[in-house]
């Protein structure tokens, strides 16, 4: 994926607002003003950035396992003549929120999101009877941070 | 501290999903969350207010694509640390500014030894093995295997969704 040009101010944008976006009336006059910037021009740079792809959301972040549900990371080792398959039906769960394909011996890693915890069992079990590989599920045990951090 | 399904009410639920795919981008979004939802701004604000302070949003603001920021060599470094020393060293990887996600996680022996996962984002892959010697020095005698294991492909990238 190429690299997005971005000017002094899209910068500004990115490294002050990962974070920390006002709840108040008017928030993108109030966190503009802190950038040095007018509120119409703040939301200007951030649809800009979200229709260039730099930013893949502007908004609230939610903590899945807070709300009830289930969330795990899993990977699988898939023999690479058998992997555009068994990613298309690891993939066809709307329950797979990312999958990546990685270089290792564990070269499909995915992270399962669910409504409820007792479901991530079961979308275990069906992509084990699907695929006929057997799922490394690793949730967390232990969070030490979620860094708010690319400075660019 | 983990809250249970069912203190989710359907108010919070119904503002999570008006949100979900962005914050509405005019000059006062949480009014025009609160047009969606049936609340008024200033409610909107308050139940936001409280949803951040309980944790149930994380944060408000941007996400970058690291891809599209030249962040394109992306290794997901593993690590079998002694578990008695786990969390205090763990602390100290999180914190490190090019980690942008730490976690333990359980170990599935004999396959899968690892047990500490720190995410080092770099331009380069040089740049993320040079990270990852950062860490081995924090991480110290603690160590005893670790491996990085970098991305080549998304194959999907849907996000957490809900329903309303």
């Amino acid at each position: 994926m190429s690299e997005a040009i971005l000017d002094a101010q899209d910068r500004l944008v990115i490294n002050a607002l990962q974070g920390g976006f006002p709840i108040c009336d008017r928030p993108y006059l109030e966190a503009g003003a802190a950038l040095g910037m007018g509120e119409d021009e703040l939301i200007t740079r951030i649809d800009g950035m979200l229709k260039s792809g730099v930013l893949s959301r502007f908004g609230p972040l939610v903590n899945a396992e807070r709300m009830g549900g289930g969330l795990t990371l899993a990977a699988l080792s898939v023999p690479q003549d058998d992997f555009e398959r068994v990613a298309e039906l690891v993939n066809a769960h709307p329950e797979i929120a990312h999958n990546y394909e990685r270089e290792h011996e564990y070269n499909m890693w995915f992270v399962i999101a669910t409504e409820t915890r007792q479901e991530i069992e079961k979308i275990i079990n069906a992509i084990e009877n699907e695929t006929g590989l057997s799922v490394l599920n690793v949730p967390k045990m232990e969070e030490f941070f979620i860094g708010l951090k690319f400075e660019v | 501290m983990k809250a249970d399904v069912s203190k989710i009410d359907a108010t919070t639920r119904a503002i999570i999903a008006a949100t979900q795919g962005g914050l509405p981008l005019t000059a006062q979004p949480y009014d025009a969350v609160g047009d969606v939802v049936g609340l008024s701004g200033a409610e909107v604000q308050a139940r936001m207010q409280a949803m951040l302070a309980g944790g149930v949003i994380r944060r408000i603001g941007a996400v970058p694509n690291h891809y599209k920021l030249g962040f394109n060599a992306n290794g997901m470094t593993v690590w079998d640390i002694s578990d008695e020393h786990i969390s205090e060293l763990g602390q100290k990887v999180g914190a490190l500014e090019f980690v942008s996600h730490c976690y333990h996680r359980p170990r599935h022996l004999p396959h899968w030894p690892y047990n500490m996962f720190a995410m080092v984002h770099g331009k380069t892959r040089e740049e993320v093995k040079s990270h990852a010697k950062e860490i081995t020095a924090i991480l110290g005698n603690s160590v005893n295997a670790s491996d990085i294991i970098y991305s080549k492909r998304i194959l999907k990238k849907t996000g957490l969704r809900i329903s309303s």
